[in-house]
């Protein structure tokens, strides 16, 4: 801070471009071509403008050393999620769990089981890296080892990405515009090609194809699903995937969960579709909030696989007669 | 008593995280209360009577809601303390986004919700931005990517504050809220205490019930936009 706090507001903004997102953010413009150095730009703000933006100079002082910390932080994070263990704890008769479910990158997860059973409870373990200090008792280990406390409230360390049928984009933005915002708040270098390469992907995913320039609000739920997946596959800084059933229609679900696969997101989903379920790898039996079974998916299981789909593939060729509007036969 | 100012704009979701976060204090064997400040009317009052959390409405009327406030609390905590609350939850809309009921070394809440855009952080102003702990709401009806946007925008302004997500309607989160709040100080009285930003600054002759529109009319702290 102190260093900084010596060199011009010109050089400073072509170094650290996001610093003038922060004094944007308080209402506070910045010229490029300022070239006082920081700490006099501080001290001419005038009391009038701090006090109309809402702000002190000791506050925003404050502000901008942790909002600088917090970007380096940022920039130079390197969380990596091998593996997730979960130590079972007590369901709601207080009756112990007994299991340890170890969960590594590409695996798929179902969790089974009725409305209010106990499956947000699970999740929101997970998300919170619980130690014992929830109702469940449940702990959550990340690689192996007890995670630090400050992930839990840090965005940098934020486990569990979520997607659920009632999800809407609500951005008045295209396609192309919404996953570029996505992008630079990640802060990454190859935006461009990040955003061609997430509407190229969610494209190979959606029933009917979209352009760049749609309007999001404009997708139909398939594509919007599609989007949403693409888009959190390779721009969520979530190492989980929460999925919350994905309806059947618009979507090549297989694909969807191929692409989170391949992109090496630890996918836990929510479904009572078969065709899904039989896809993971094991199943979590939810009752009574706790876990009451881990099912592996068995070669028996899995042989109906082939029945089902084809089942599947016949719904959907006559869904997309039905929409070319030919005949059904 | 554990005493924390909970405010954000209006139906952002306030009530129903407060709601949500004192069933968990209650799990937990906590007797919590709620004072709840509104302008013109409010039914909330009832929503937390219903479940039988002792509670207390100011309605501010035809005064400025947060000056109304200030000038409120003191007592409210005195009723939170005769009434043996281990927890007492202030709830109030900062309505015109400049005001802040936040209290220097009193835990400082602002709800907000993801529905209500992304340059709302940029707006909105001592309330969200002194605030300890950020609460975003609504996150089960909007897309990864546009609750990942929103909470980097309110880290944006807020790089110090806790940020979490309640889902409101189902509780997710609370729990965890109130985990969180479990380990703020004890007060016995607000006398001395400061708030964490001065208010809005007026006294002009619309506050003293001017209607009349023209030059002539206006008096006192006024200010005029550049044409």
């Amino acid at each position: 801070m102190s260093t900084i706090l010596k060199e011009p507001i010109s050089k400073i903004i072509i170094e650290k471009p996001y610093l003038s997102d922060f004094f944007e953010s308080y209402g506070i413009t910045v010229d490029k071509n300022d070239e006082r150095d920081l700490d006099t730009f501080f001290n001419e703000l005038s009391e009038d403008l701090l006090e109309d933006v809402g702000t002190t100079l000791s506050d925003l002082k404050k502000a901008f050393n942790e909002y600088l910390s917090a970007m380096e932080e940022v920039l130079e994070n390197d969380f990596q999620v091998e593996e997730i263990t979960i130590i079972g704890g007590f369901n709601k008769s207080n009756e112990p769990e007994n299991f340890e479910l170890t969960i590594k990158k590409g695996d798929v997860v179902c969790i089974v089981g009725p409305t209010g059973s106990g499956k947000s409870r699970l999740l929101a373990d997970i998300e919170w890296m619980a130690q014992g200090d929830t109702p469940t008792k449940r702990k959550v280990l990340i690689n192996g080892e007890k995670p630090k406390k400050e992930w839990r409230f840090s965005t940098e360390h934020k486990l569990v990405a979520q997607l659920s049928q009632n999800m809407n984009f609500v951005m008045d933005l295209t396609v192309e515009e919404f996953v570029t915002l996505h992008a630079e708040s990640r802060f990454i270098q190859d935006v461009d090609e990040k955003v061609n390469r997430i509407i190229e992907e969610a494209n190979k995913l959606a029933g009917e194809q979209f352009t760049k320039d749609t309007p999001v609000t404009a997708l139909s739920g398939g594509q919007s699903r599609s989007l949403m997946i693409a888009d959190t596959a390779f721009l969520s800084k979530s190492p989980i995937i929460l999925i919350d059933e994905i309806e059947n229609a618009g979507i090549d679900r297989k694909k969807a969960l191929e692409l989170l696969v391949k992109e090496e997101k630890i996918v836990l989903m929510a479904t009572h579709d078969p065709i899904l379920a039989l896809m993971g790898d094991k199943r979590l039996i939810i009752k009574n909030g706790g876990v009451a079974k881990i099912i592996e998916s068995s070669e028996e299981e899995k042989a109906i696989l082939p029945e089902l789909e084809a089942l599947d593939n016949k719904l959907l060729e006559l869904r997309n007669r039905l929409r070319n509007g030919e005949v059904l036969k | 008593m554990k005493f924390l100012t909970v405010s954000g704009p209006p139906s952002s979701g306030k009530t129903s995280v407060i709601l949500k976060t004192i069933d968990a204090l209650k799990e937990k064997g906590y007797r919590a209360g709620v004072v709840k400040f509104d302008c013109l009317l409010t039914d909330d009052d009832k929503l937390y009577m219903s479940k039988n959390i002792p509670v207390k409405k100011g309605l501010s009327g035809a005064l400025c809601p947060d000056h109304f406030f200030v000038s409120n609390i003191e007592a409210c905590v005195e009723w939170g303390l005769e009434n043996n609350l281990e927890f007492l939850i202030s709830e109030s809309a900062g309505l015109c986004n400049r005001c802040s009921p936040h209290i220097k070394d009193i835990l400082a809440v602002c709800v907000i919700d993801n529905l209500s855009g992304v340059n709302t952080p940029k707006k909105i102003g001592p309330m969200l931005k002194s605030a300890d702990i950020v609460i975003i709401t609504k996150g089960d009806i909007v897309s990864q990517a546009e609750r990942e946007v929103f909470a980097s925008r309110v880290k944006n302004v807020n790089p110090s504050a806790t940020i979490m997500h309640v889902n409101g309607i189902t509780g997710q989160g609370a729990y965890e809220f109130a985990s969180l709040i479990e380990d703020t100080n004890e007060i016995e009285t607000l006398k001395g205490k400061k708030l964490r930003f001065s208010m809005p600054s007026a006294l002009c002759s619309y506050c003293l019930g001017e209607t009349r529109i023209g030059e002539s009319y206006q008096m006192g702290n006024v200010r005029k936009m550049e044409m």
